[in-house]
């Protein structure tokens, strides 16, 4: 890893009796986008709040550019942030918004105001100066709050859910929006949400929070096809996850009984006679009227659902469980309350270790 | 037909009249009549046994012009500002404080404020007597810290009567400037810490101007009954030092004036009619909503 820009080291954050960042660790590089992300109450806001000084560690060491921050109050920071709820300064219009940060720090007037319109160019909010908040729409009062930080020109932007408060299509369009901005700027961004797919569009790197504890960082890809623990697989697109005994390791081929029969995946470090679940991505799991493949497990079709891109099917096993399918297009074959067989390649799933670091969470 | 057409029209006005009726009636007769009877008054003479006399005059205004009155006018605008100016140094911090505690505290605090508002005013005023006589607890704990070699007068003094308006005041002070303090969200104050203004700098330029309606609130109420106030003045300023609520007083009461009365009441009233009016023009149009 680059140098870090950011770093965590061992920070624990108590509430009361509620411990809710449980001994973190975490370095983020310099020019990285770094999402945290995780269900509400995982602990990813109080450790955003944390680096931006808003809140103090209860233990633990916070450092910017490898400086310790543990005594600075949030305005000594090198950071900014953009808010969930925008905060924009409802007495100032859009220009004395955004010069805010750099009056403070008395920088010239022409060079404020030659800034203040690169900004607004940037966000492509030109020509709304004199603006108040309450004139301008969600999406115009976000873009607002994200020039007002950057015109501080900070080595760390943290995000706090931006656009949780947009409708979808504005928010798919400040995703790009925002992701080209950090690549064109090369600030390191640490940004917090609860949207896996918006965490998988934008980010270098994923770390999956869950009560305090980081289950897993790393790349969306990574994160995507190949989760360490059940609650990953779960939370970061839709997995058919199957609880099961190795029965033989043959290499990275691991042949696994579950109630439903035999099935195939392909994995390093289990052993006969090991618990595992299983993650299946809906897209990697096949479907026919005929056994196929290596193996397969015998269901019945219960409904379809058109979800408008992919079709989703789903079907139950013998043993009562259900497992979902989505596909591109209908097999016209295929009909509901039909007896089928569901197979997959073996090196498209995911054999996981049964619950190891959840329990610790 | 022109008879249906008549009552369609007496229906549809029934109702509007109906709805403002009983408060445009009630309005206009303890509100707006006696309100343009005194200004009426003021305009009048003044009667030789004291009456009134209904011949136009500005006989009133010129007398409110004299030196004496003139005198007494600015003065009862300066202690009603230094009264105004004080609830707001002290209530100001005061506000803040509880509009930060949790809404349990909070409310227990205003409570605590209200509370000497529960008992007579008179009592209270006579209370602060006996706190400053010349035998009472103040002086007796400076002379004996041989703070002082003889008792200070502190009864029937400008300072005794200031005293008593702002504690008099504070609360009505406190209470509109808490309730704009309280509607102040975090992340606001957040945000302008993390664009790196050091608390000092977040008061003057975030705090104070989005809590400002609520100054101007806590303004009007404190300066327009301070300014009116004859009980406070009377009581603690022995009656010798003379303000407008006084005069007033007098001029209607044992003096029997009452064009002169009148007149200083209709200054009070345009003096309250402005501040409204920049009230309405400066504290309203702010938008509050925290965006």
């Amino acid at each position: 890893m680059e140098k870090a820009i950011v770093a965590l080291k061992g920070v624990n954050k108590w509430y009361g009796n509620n411990h809710v960042v449980k001994d973190l660790d975490l370095e983020v590089a310099e020019g990285e986008f770094l999402t945290l992300l995780g269900p509400s109450g995982c602990g990813k806001t109080t450790t955003l709040r944390m680096i931006a000084g808003f809140e103090d560690a209860s233990s633990g060491r916070i450092e910017v550019q490898g400086e310790g921050v543990d005594e600075k109050e949030p305005y000594q920071r090198d950071v900014n942030t953009v808010f969930q709820s925008y905060s924009l300064f409802p007495h100032l219009n859009v220009f004395d918004n955004i010069a805010y940060g750099p009056r403070i720090k008395k920088r010239p007037k022409e060079e404020i105001e030659q800034d203040v319109e690169e900004m607004l160019r940037l966000v492509q909010m030109s020509g709304y100066e004199k603006r108040k908040p309450d004139a301008l729409s969600g999406g115009q009062k976000q873009r607002i709050a994200i020039a007002r930080a950057l015109i501080n020109k900070p080595r760390v932007l943290l995000l706090d859910e931006p656009l949780g408060a947009l409708d979808l299509k504005l928010r798919k369009q400040m995703q790009i929006e925002l992701k080209r901005l950090q690549k064109k700027l090369g600030i390191t961004f640490i940004y917090v949400t609860h949207d896996q797919e918006e965490a998988m569009s934008m980010s270098d790197r994923i770390a999956v929070m869950k009560d305090g504890i980081i289950l897993q960082i790393d790349k969306p890809t990574e994160i995507y096809n190949r989760p360490n623990c059940r609650f990953v697989a779960d939370f970061i697109g839709e997995s058919n996850i199957m609880g099961g005994t190795v029965t033989k390791v043959e290499g990275d081929l691991l042949t696994v009984a579950t109630p439903d029969g035999e099935v195939q995946t392909k994995g390093v470090g289990f052993a006969v006679g090991e618990e595992i679940d299983i993650s299946v991505r809906t897209e990697y799991l096949e479907c026919s009227s005929e056994p196929a493949g290596s193996f397969s497990l015998k269901a019945t079709i219960r409904d379809f659902t058109n979800m408008g891109t992919v079709i989703k099917t789903s079907a139950l096993t013998a043993s009562g469980k259900e497992l979902r399918i989505s596909a591109f297009e209908q097999d016209e074959n295929l009909h509901e309350g039909q007896d089928v067989y569901l197979f997959w390649k073996p090196e498209k799933s995911v054999p996981i270790h049964r619950e190891q670091k959840e329990a610790k969470a | 037909m022109t008879a249906s057409k008549g009552r369609a029209k007496g229906t549809n006005r029934l109702p509007l009249l109906a709805q403002a009726g009983p408060v445009s009636l009630w309005m206009i007769l303890f509100v707006t009549i006696p309100m343009l009877f005194i200004i009426f008054i003021s305009f009048m003479t003044r009667g030789t046994f004291g009456g009134v006399e209904y011949t136009p005059s500005l006989e009133s205004y010129q007398t409110m012009m004299e030196v004496t009155y003139f005198h007494i006018i600015v003065k009862s605008l300066g202690v009603a500002a230094e009264t105004t100016i004080a609830c707001l140094i002290v209530g100001y911090p005061f506000a803040y404080y509880i509009a930060r505690k949790p809404p349990a505290t909070a409310s227990r605090l205003i409570t605590l404020l209200m509370i000497p508002f529960w008992t007579n005013s008179l009592m209270r005023l006579n209370a602060w007597m006996l706190i400053f006589q010349t035998n009472g607890p103040v002086n007796n704990f400076m002379l004996n810290t041989h703070m002082i070699d003889k008792p200070i007068t502190f009864i029937f003094t400008d300072g005794l009567v200031l005293l008593g308006l702002i504690t008099n005041y504070l609360p009505f002070a406190v209470l509109p400037m808490y309730s704009s303090i309280e509607k102040l969200q975090k992340p606001i104050l957040e945000a302008s810490a993390d664009l790196g203004a050091k608390p000092s700098v977040t008061l003057l330029k975030v705090t104070l101007p989005l809590t400002f309606p609520g100054i101007f609130s806590a303004i009007i109420l404190t300066f327009i009954p301070a300014l009116g106030t004859y009980v406070i003045t009377d009581m603690l300023g022995g009656g010798k030092v003379l303000y407008i609520g006084n005069i007033i007083k007098n001029q209607f009461g044992t003096i029997r004036n009452w064009p002169l009365g009148a007149a200083m009441s209709v200054l009070l009233l345009a003096v309250t009619a402005l501040m409204i009016f920049l009230y309405s023009r400066f504290a309203k149009v702010e938008d509050m909503e925290v965006v």
